[in-house]
């Protein structure tokens, strides 16, 4: 078993890391920015190790300094988290050249996910079906419009990077092509390091629904159900929830096999996720592997009971899965709400500052994962989300009924919050009827009416 | 120098950046005629990139602040001599 941990992330999921580590007896090592000399997760560590300024490029995203914190400080294993350099295929390599078990997939499992040309054809290849796309990263605007008039339009511009929306782009039209190319790739540098795009086809008023698995390195593979992440605004999830009030027992199976015949194909080994677009009429078709944490993960957590950082940890560690999948079972409701410092009165405008006077919710069946506290502030170098509600209850009209209080019980000043937004789509009678896709937002009269 | 000068500040802390990528050229530089609507520069705010435009038509006088510096919210990131 691993004895000493190096989190190489910040926020939210550093601290959820360092928990499980705590409860595991594993020594753990946080590393921080300028930005963070303040942050929960730097006194939750062990110990910590500042790492540069606080551009993530020069602190969080190099891996140099990373690597000589965890060679200084005796950690065995990285921690990436999510984002940053999590699905990092150098990143994992170098963490490997190093001696360092990195916690998540081979780097060579990196790669076919991230290469998502190439998880095009290994997944078709599987006779399972996949979305019409680039074949490869897009290498000029001229090679994006030629292949495109081919296509048709309307595509999705996505970061060859990662994922969590960012640099993602639709485009109706060659100039909103041309123009969303420029600013997903701007936006791709920032997020991940890495500037490459690809395009795929654009279908219309899908459902998000994704499969959490998990695969040792003694060839056992598990599903632990699906997650429905339908509710996005700029392709970023807002509210997710599991099971899905879509997904019945037929649709369920099919997609958990199919994952985990994708996993198997591409030989997962770490906790990873199978996303999946669905449309009205229930077929599905591949979208990505994220091969890394979700920030969602705890909705699957809440249901099933599996602590899925904890099962991340000991795969790295070489033990094996600790449940069956006959174990394994969806036991009622849970639904998140990302708690994002953005002002949904004016466009979900992103608002860094100071927070003060938080009052977090509790109570029966309420987890709140969040770094922040009285006095924090909240930085405009990174992400958004500064924590996450999450709610189980029996079914899911009870998880509703428990969220609508945890909102109202969460309290904070200072600075502008995803809150009313979420006390809205709560109260609105189509989520509350399950009836919603990715364009629910776009379709939702907002705050203001 | 007679016009009034307007100033555009930052909508929201976060990063200035002076042109689109690390590999092209500024969108203004001090002495270039904009007219309303051009970009002027980007602010980054937790990862979200607003583009900040020309509200007034003018000559760029002043230029405050460096690339990739750190921005207050409503600090002056550059000064428009009007026509």
């Amino acid at each position: 078993m691993l004895r000493k941990i190096l989190i190489a992330n910040r926020g939210e999921i550093a601290l959820r890391i360092i928990r499980t580590c705590r409860e595991m007896g594993i020594a753990t090592v946080a590393v921080y920015s300028d930005a963070d000399v303040n942050s929960l997760h730097v006194r939750y560590a062990d110990e910590a190790v500042h790492i540069g300024p606080s551009q993530s490029r020069k602190s969080y995203l190099n891996a140099d300094k990373i690597i000589t914190a965890a060679k200084e400080k005796g950690a065995e294993a990285i921690h990436p988290g999510y984002g940053f350099l999590s699905e990092n295929e150098k990143f994992a390599r170098v963490c490997q050249e190093n001696h360092f078990i990195f916690i998540g997939p081979s780097p060579e499992t990196i790669a076919l996910a991230g290469n998502k040309s190439e998880a095009r054809k290994t997944i078709g290849g599987l006779g399972i079906p996949v979305i019409p796309g680039s074949a490869d990263v897009i290498r000029s605007p001229e090679e994006a419009v030629s292949l495109v008039n081919k296509l048709g339009y309307p595509v999705i511009i996505k970061a060859a990077g990662g994922g969590g929306g960012r640099g993602m782009r639709i485009a109706n039209n060659e100039e909103e092509l041309l123009h969303g190319l420029k600013v997903a790739s701007g936006e791709s540098r920032v997020a991940f390091g890495n500037p490459d795009l690809y395009i795929e086809s654009y279908i219309h008023n899908p459902r998000h629904i994704e499969i959490q698995i998990l695969a040792d390195q003694h060839n056992h593979y598990v599903h632990l159900g699906e997650r429905e992440c339908s509710i996005q605004k700029r392709h970023q999830k807002l509210i997710e929830e599991s099971p899905s009030p879509f997904v019945d027992k037929e649709l369920r199976e099919k997609m958990c096999e199919a994952a985990l015949r994708i996993a198997r194909a591409i030989q997962y080994k770490s906790a990873g996720t199978i996303e999946f677009l669905v449309d009205d009429k229930r077929n599905f078709y591949f979208m990505e592997v994220n091969s890394r944490i979700q920030v969602e993960h705890p909705v699957t957590e809440m249901v099933t009971g599996v602590d899925i950082i904890r099962e991340q940890i000991l795969i790295a560690s070489g033990e094996q899965l600790e449940m069956t999948q006959d174990e394994i079972r969806q036991n009622g409701w849970s639904m998140e709400c990302r708690i994002n410092a953005e002002d949904p009165e004016d466009n979900f405008a992103p608002s860094p500052g100071v927070v003060e006077g938080l009052i977090l919710p509790g109570g029966p069946g309420i987890r709140v994962d969040t770094h922040i506290y009285d006095s924090w502030e909240i930085s405009p170098f990174y992400d958004s989300l500064i924590g996450k509600i999450i709610v189980w209850g029996r079914n899911r009209e009870m998880a509703v009924c428990r969220m609508q209080r945890a909102l109202r019980e969460f309290k904070i000043e200072g600075v502008k919050m995803t809150i009313p937004f979420h006390e809205r789509v709560l109260r609105d009678g189509n989520f509350v009827a399950g009836h919603f896709n990715t364009n629910y937002i776009n379709g939702f009269n907002g705050i203001n009416s | 120098m007679s016009g009034k000068v307007y100033k555009v500040t930052a909508p929201l802390a976060g990063t200035f950046y002076e042109a689109p990528s690390p590999e092209d050229a500024p969108f203004v530089e001090v002495g270039q005629k904009v007219k309303t609507g051009d970009v002027l520069c980007i602010v980054e705010s937790m990862k979200v990139f607003t583009e900040i435009r020309a509200e007034r038509g003018g000559t760029v006088v002043n230029v405050l602040v460096e690339d990739e510096d750190s921005v207050k919210k409503e600090q002056v990131l550059i000064e428009i001599e009007m026509t």
